[in-house]
């Protein structure tokens, strides 16, 4: 009995140790989406290049799709936009993409000094309310939405080319074969 | 050049630190006085290297040389003098090498403060910490170089953080550091008296006063980042259960349990494993907050920018002196005497409870912080703890801690007698619950939080003078005389356990009354909160030496008496073009006005907070007081071992424990 | 001319009667209670040690106003968090949940009590058995001699 109190503190530390390992490997303030295996939200936002005409989810039931939340404001969003434009090029999965709490010029301009546009279609989330509707709290974030327009993956922060050629590429294909 | 020599005689340190850290220990083991000789000479030369390591980045910093990268990233040349020093300690390699440079102060105090030791015991204490140094050498070393050269150099440094630009920055960090770094002596001698064998009562009375002032500079630094949340942050807050003040916040929670342990094992020879023990706990935890803020496992406004390599070091550095502590203390501690015999209700069982109380506390502050870890790292998903889960458990289990700072004191050595204890507790119990459950409706509202706050704060009011009124009616001498004729040691524990008291009472007060009101305000406009007026006397533009302010007048009175003049203010600063608030505080005994500047409005108008805080200073009055009762109690007299002269008489019939 | 004075005089005197009552931020200080007392249980994503009622970010600015909207139509408090907790998961609830996987959390510290207790329980009963020994004449010179020598 004391031989076991006495081990104690250096088993309950070992434990710990353990733990604190494990934890170096994760980033504590990445929020994971409770959306994921549900419906996309439904929303109609006026489109970036024409704000008389809009664009909602609805017209995208029977495809997969990529969904960027961008920002002409925002930093990652600049590391983000040559990876999203090779992207568009090859045609492997329609791109469309949300103007995040921005105004109209200053996104176009954005785009323009970017070196091009990879989106089918941007739309405009001027007050942030559909950004809050898919809980957006970090931009860039994407969303990748399946034939029956449920979100089957989040990515918060920057997609890169090794996340894109390891994780959603893959995935876009079989969710394509469904 | 001066960043060479820094950064060579940190290299030199290392080496020295290494010579500190194995010869003594060896020395000891084998005993060869020569080997266990080197112990002081390395200690004091490791200190002037450190010290010079130290003192050319503050140089560096001082003289604005941005060709050191950590000097370009944490200063800026319209940065005052005071915070381009202070700046020093802004960022993650500067505060681990002031982390190395107070951890020889320590140690080369130790060398000045220990003639009284056996040789083999100080050679160990010091082979310990040159051990523990060679570690966070190391790390600077290698992964973690304030001196890094930046080329070609920066034109001009990306600033301090504008919130860092304040005297609190100067006194804060410092402080902190001295009581965390302070229990490593604690827990070397710990570690020397596991290796050697020997824990009895004068191991206690040795590590006492090092002990209780590590803890009172811990006491000291918590306060004042406390304090300068409050007056910094604008919103009136003062402690938010943020993981880094956890990480500070545990180690006095076992440090405190570490003071009232060796009390005991100095007197009466007990619980030396659960002492020693504690001692181990109190550094691990210290070091663990150290992970925990540079590892970036944890989210918290405090961390320093993170670097996973950085965690792993400081992980494997956990591992080797924790585990090694803890593997020592199992191989050791079954050969440890039991020492003196108690009964159920004595003083000893009581501290055994306040020990009690005081571990599961820490250990539950560490299990809310620790927790969202715990559950991503197995995959259960992602949860927040914040405050309402510290405060609902936190306050239950210092309660009881509390209420034995009453009972214990006046309770026996070895037996009490619960009749008489009652007896004499229970005019201050029932003024206590008397005042809990009426004082409450008199300044306005009762809720079970403020009577228990209020009960508890009466208790150790009372109690406290009435165990003064005891102590000092026992002989005919004068007042003074029978103040002075008190040991100094009984003052410390009075003013601290007193200070506890006045820190419940500031607490409850301000938490339960405490009123605010968000306004908009033109020039002229009045506010009225808790029968105080705030006119607001228009805002004007001003310059500071890297700023520029926006800064308000609002004038305070209280039935057309002049109370005071706020100044609150929305500050650009212009390197990082970062906006940051200062709040305008008029402070008194009785309570804090507040006023917080938010934004212009549309129409001319300003959005302003105001705030009215009772008692809120009391929450640092009494710690201020804690720490002054850990100073009484560590200059008393015993402590100084050239004064002692006592003859001692054969007493019939006294006990072989 | 003493009159005109005087009149000068009187119609200087009410300006300062005139200042006025600060009026507050809020539109509706009654809702805004609502607000605040949801606004200090959620947490900022963005600043994320911070709540909701706390943070200057425009994230926690934007959920306020959504709060505020949902408040304004008569949501109850449940309904308001269960909004957000379906947008943004548990981890914006500042007071963790009580779920399976937080059982551990809540209960934790009092199972902590509870062994400490015990333990000390056991401990304090283990130590009135030790029965103690008194010392005769003899022994007790001997522990004086001693004492004595070393100081």
């Amino acid at each position: 009995m004391k031989r076991l109190l006495i081990l104690g503190p250096l088993i309950l530390f070992v434990i710990l140790a353990g733990f604190l390992a494990v934890g170096l490997h994760k980033d504590p303030s990445e929020v994971p989406s409770p959306l994921v295996g549900k419906p996309a939200p439904q929303f109609s936002l006026p489109r970036l290049d024409d704000a008389q005409q809009s664009f909602s989810p609805k017209e995208m039931l029977g495809q997969v799709w990529l969904f960027n939340v961008w920002a002409s404001w925002c930093a990652a969003c600049r590391e983000e936009h040559p990876v999203l434009l090779e992207l568009a090029k090859t045609n492997a999965v329609p791109l469309y993409g949300m103007d995040y709490k921005d105004t109209q010029e200053a996104a176009q301009k954005w785009l323009q000094n970017g070196g091009g546009n990879p989106y089918i279609h941007s739309v405009m989330d001027e007050t942030g309310r559909v950004g809050i509707d898919f809980g957006v709290y970090g931009v860039p974030e994407t969303y990748l939405i399946d034939k029956k327009g449920i979100i089957r993956y989040k990515q918060t922060g920057a997609i890169t080319t090794k996340l894109l050629s390891d994780t959603i590429l893959p995935l876009v294909k079989r969710l394509q074969a469904e | 050049m001066i960043p060479e020599i820094g950064h060579f005689a940190l290299i030199l340190a290392l080496l020295v630190a290494v010579v500190q850290g194995v010869f003594p220990i060896v020395g000891a083991a084998k005993g060869n006085v020569a080997w266990m000789a080197l112990a002081k000479p390395a200690a004091r030369t490791q200190f002037l290297l450190v010290a010079a390591a130290f003192l050319s980045l503050a140089y560096t910093f001082a003289i604005k040389d941005y060709s050191v990268l950590y000097v370009a990233s944490n200063s800026n040349s319209k940065l005052p003098l005071q915070y381009r020093v202070a700046a020093l300690w802004g960022g993650h390699e500067g505060s681990l090498l002031l982390w190395a440079f107070i951890l020889n102060v320590w140690t080369v105090a130790v060398t000045f403060f220990s003639k009284h030791l056996p040789q083999v015991t100080r050679a160990r204490i010091l082979g310990v910490m040159g051990l523990i140094s060679v570690g966070f050498l190391l790390f600077l070393l290698t992964v973690s170089n304030p001196f890094e050269r930046l080329i070609p150099a920066a034109i001009d440094g990306r600033d301090l953080n504008p919130l860092l630009q304040d005297p609190g920055m100067v006194f804060h960090p410092p402080m902190l550091y001295m009581g965390y770094v302070g229990f490593s002596v604690a827990f070397a001698f710990a570690i020397a008296a596991l290796l050697g064998g020997e824990l009895d009562a004068a191991w206690a009375r040795w590590s006492r006063p090092w002990t209780t002032l590590a803890w009172v500079f811990l006491t000291i630094g918590i306060m004042a980042g406390s304090n300068w949340a409050y007056y910094e942050l604008g919103w009136g807050g003062w402690w938010f259960w943020d993981a880094v003040e956890n990480a500070s916040f545990m180690p006095w929670l076992v440090g405190t349990a570490l003071i009232h342990s060796l009390a005991v094992t100095e007197k009466r020879g007990s619980f030396k494993a659960w002492t020693v023990l504690l001692a181990i706990g109190a550094f691990s935890l210290s070091l663990l907050g150290t992970f925990l803020v540079r590892s970036g496992v944890l989210t918290s406004v405090h961390a320093f920018a993170t670097d996973p390599e950085r965690g792993l070091f400081i992980l494997a550095f956990l591992v080797i002196v924790i585990g090694g502590s803890l593997a020592l203390f199992a191989w050791r501690a079954s050969s440890v005497g039991k020492g003196g015999a108690f009964d159920v209700l004595s003083r000893e069982s009581f501290l055994l409870g306040n020990n009690v109380l005081l571990v599961v506390a820490a250990g539950s502050v560490l299990l809310g912080t620790l927790y969202p870890l715990f559950l991503d790292t197995l995959g259960l998903g992602k949860i927040s703890v914040g405050p309402p889960y510290f405060d609902s458990v936190f306050a239950p289990l210092m309660a009881p801690a509390v209420f034995l700072m009453g009972v214990g004191p006046i309770a026996r050595w070895k037996k009490a007698e619960l009749p008489e204890l009652a007896l004499r507790l229970r005019w201050a119990f029932f003024i206590s619950l008397a005042t809990a459950a009426l004082l409450p409706l008199w300044l306005g509202h009762w809720t079970p939080m403020i009577g228990l706050g209020l009960f508890l704060a009466a208790w150790v009011l009372l109690v406290s003078l009435q165990t003064l009124r005891e102590r000092l009616t026992v002989s005919h001498q004068s007042l003074p005389e029978r103040i002075r004729s008190v040991p100094l040691a009984w003052w410390g524990m009075w003013f601290a356990h007193l200070g506890i008291g006045i820190f419940i009472l500031g607490v409850t007060i301000v938490k339960g009354f405490e009123t605010e009101t968000a306004v908009r305000m033109k020039t002229g406009d009045v506010a009225h909160l808790s029968g105080f007026a705030f006119t607001f006397d228009g805002v004007k533009s001003i310059e500071g030496p890297n700023y520029i302010a926006a800064q308000g007048t609002i004038n305070v009175t209280k039935n057309g008496k002049a109370i005071a003049t706020l100044n609150p203010s929305k500050r650009i600063y212009t390197v990082q073009n970062m906006p940051m608030s200062e709040a305008g505080i008029a402070a008194s005994l009785t309570g804090d006005v507040y006023a917080s500047l938010g934004e212009k409005l549309q129409d001319g108008a300003w959005s302003v907070r105001i705030y009215y805080k009772p008692m809120v200073d009391w929450i640092w009055g009494g710690c201020a007081l804690m720490a002054l009762g850990g100073l009484l109690a560590l200059s008393d007299r015993r402590y100084r071992a050239a004064k002692r002269k006592a003859v001692y008489q054969p007493v019939p019939g006294a006990v072989a424990a | 001319m003493r009159h005109y004075l005087v009149l000068i005089l009187m119609m200087l005197l009410p300006t300062s009667l005139l200042a006025e009552e600060a009026k507050p931020l809020a539109i509706d200080p009654q809702l805004e209670i609502q607000v605040h007392r949801l606004s200090t249980e959620l947490r900022c994503l963005v600043c994320q040690n911070q709540t909701l009622a706390d943070s200057d970010a425009p994230l926690a600015e934007d959920l306020r106003v959504e709060i505020r909207e949902m408040a304004a139509k008569g949501k109850s408090d449940q309904e308001i968090i269960d909004y957000l907790v379906a947008r943004y998961g548990d981890f914006v609830l500042y007071r963790p949940p009580v779920k399976a996987t937080t059982v551990l959390l809540w209960a934790g510290p009092f199972l902590l009590l509870l062994i400490g207790l015990i333990g000390l329980v056991l401990i304090l009963r283990s130590r009135k058995q030790i029965i103690a020994t008194p010392l005769n004449i003899d022994e007790s010179r001997k522990v004086a001699e001693l004492l004595n020598k070393e100081s």
